[in-house]
């Protein structure tokens, strides 16, 4: 499978500053030549860094909205935290329409999408009651992070796709059967709150392919929707979801979906990791859900929204309040939204080829930790000393990256030249 | 060859307890330790460190890893257990109310220990204090 990341550096703008590596929760950058360099096999998409940049050196990655030109006909799959955007929004037909004015030929909501893995994940989790907790598999970066970190939880995964592979796969039906045109002539864009989404569409897990075509970013969407948006006779009814749905955008609302009390909901990434550790550790039990989502407040804090994620998730609370729970949706075919791929354990972050070896190296990195001064400074590039000893371990740095190290060096140097 | 890590596991803080058992698990996740294992370490290991926080005034915990086994030998200065066989028993707990409020003290301390690991030894002196020695193969 090929390894795809949302995050690329502008390296005219990035200082070499330790902003991003201090930040990365797994310890996936390092400042090499006075750059940011990301180790694309260590990272999981969470869009940390590019919050943190002060330079905005980091840039999201995602599709441009010209990318609808470039098909037939196009159905707009607009994340539910795209109507948290607006001041006032009473109806979400407004936002629907406007995107049918803007150029799209049809609109899927992803919040139908995510009722129907409602309903679908609450008859399985039913019917498989063993294997609880049921992780959420919705957050592309907590998936990845499973996968990467916390090899014993790949089996409490939910084995449903998220809320937009299943809304990608119901609006190309749709549009097919509607237009007659072969699936390749129709172009299923995700409007986005983050740019992780990117990479479950290019680099997907537990599905062969997406069925999204692009990703285009809400903050893009946002000033071209505003102009559009009126609440007229003409508009036409598309809106398709409920409470249920558009509250996938918050942290906690995917596990109210699942009408049980008996979850728990975590999200910021550090605290989703606290949280996974917890589990792995069995210091967490008597559960049935445990949604996590890498951004602050849920999807609402999302590096590609205009919104503050708190102030979003008070509108989304307040467009709640006039919606029927749930619409009604067809779930008589839903074989297709379950995961049909194993999700493989892959273990990165290891150190050795074999365990022999794995000893020897862990060995030499704690020796060579306590010679460092144990600032963490992170003037080597490196987050922590810790980090800087298995990189020189491992052979991507070296002892004189550490300035201690540098100052005695030339200390020596001196004292040879002088004798 | 035989590597080795020592934690001090300080009295009273359960803010605190865990952080030795975190640490092991992040290291031998970065080995090539099989997972179900490092599971089985981290378990036993932090029910233990908690154990001596609850009841020993802390200790050390001394792990030692090589390519069979996993040792980790978790020592106290504290009152010893009167009765270990009463101690083993699911559900027996002396821990004192205070602990309960804190959701500790259950009485799955020692039973999980066990459970969790391959071979256990409990060597208690009342008054002088208890080293627990557990074993998980690889």
């Amino acid at each position: 499978m090929a390894k795809f990341n949302s995050v690329r550096l502008d390296s005219d703008k990035c200082m070499g500053c330790i902003n991003c590596i201090k930040r990365c929760p797994t310890q996936a950058i390092r400042v090499r030549d006075r750059k940011a360099y990301i180790i694309s096999d260590f990272c999981i998409d969470c869009g940390e860094c590019i919050r943190i940049c002060p330079h905005h050196a980091k840039l999201p990655v995602y599709d441009p909205v010209s990318v609808i030109h470039d098909f037939e006909y196009t159905v707009a799959l607009p994340a539910p935290t795209l109507y948290a955007q607006f001041n006032n929004l009473e109806d979400t037909d407004i936002v629907l329409n406007a995107l049918l004015k803007m150029g799209f030929d049809d609109v899927f909501e992803v919040s139908a999408g995510a009722e129907i893995v409602s309903e679908v994940s609450r008859k399985f989790i039913n019917a498989h009651p063993e294997g609880k907790p049921y992780i959420s598999t919705a957050c592309p970066s907590v998936v990845r992070l499973v996968r990467v970190r916390f090899p014993n939880l790949i089996e409490h995964l939910l084995p449903i796709s998220s809320p937009m592979d299943v809304a990608a796969i119901f609006a190309r039906r749709r549009a097919m059967e509607k237009t007659g045109l072969p699936a390749d002539k129709i172009g299923i864009i995700f409007i986005s709150p983050c740019p992780a989404k990117m990479t479950s569409v290019k680099a997907p897990i537990g599905i062969g392919r997406s069925e999204v075509d692009a990703v285009v970013a809400i903050k893009d969407i946002y000033p071209l929707l505003l102009p559009l948006m009126s609440d007229s006779n003409d508009n036409y009814d598309i809106a398709d979801s409920g409470k249920i749905g558009i509250s996938w955008s918050k942290s906690g609302g995917e596990a109210s979906g699942l009408l049980t009390d008996n979850y728990l909901a975590a999200d910021g990434i550090e605290n989703v990791i606290q949280v996974l550790e917890d589990l792995e550790d069995e210091k967490i039990s008597h559960l049935d859900f445990i949604e996590l989502n890498a951004c602050p407040g849920g999807c609402v804090g999302g590096t590609l929204t205009v919104e503050n994620p708190y102030v979003a998730r008070a509108k989304i609370n307040h467009l709640r309040k006039y919606m029927p729970v749930s619409k009604a949706h067809d779930v008589s075919d839903t074989n297709a939204i379950y995961l049909d791929r194993e999700i493989e354990y892959l273990p990165v972050f290891r150190i050795g080829n074999d365990m022999k070896d794995s000893i020897k190296k862990m060995a030499d990195i704690d020796k060579l930790q306590k010679r460092f001064p144990g600032l963490d400074c992170g003037a080597c590039g490196a987050p922590t000393c810790r980090a800087l000893a298995e990189d020189v371990i491992m052979g991507r740095a070296t002892e004189r990256d550490c300035i201690y190290f540098l100052k005695d060096y030339i200390g020596e140097s001196c004292n040879i030249s002088e004798k | 060859m035989n590597l080795e890590f020592t934690y001090t596991v300080d009295p009273d803080d359960f803010t605190r307890a865990g952080e030795a058992s975190a640490d092991i698990k992040k290291k031998l996740k970065k080995m090539n330790v099989p997972h179900e294992a490092v599971r089985k370490v981290a378990i036993a290991m932090y029910e233990g460190e908690i154990n001596m926080v609850i009841h020993a005034n802390g200790g050390i915990i001394t792990v030692f890893v090589n390519e069979d086994f996993i040792t980790m030998v978790l020592a106290d200065k504290g009152p010893g257990i009167p009765d270990v066989e009463k101690a083993m028993q699911e559900g027996f707990s002396t821990a004192p109310d205070n602990i309960r409020a804190l959701g500790f003290g259950a009485g799955m301390g020692l039973p999980n220990m066990k459970k969790y690991t391959d071979e256990m030894k409990i060597d208690t002196v009342i008054g002088e204090g208890t080293t627990v020695t557990m074993k998980v193969n690889l």
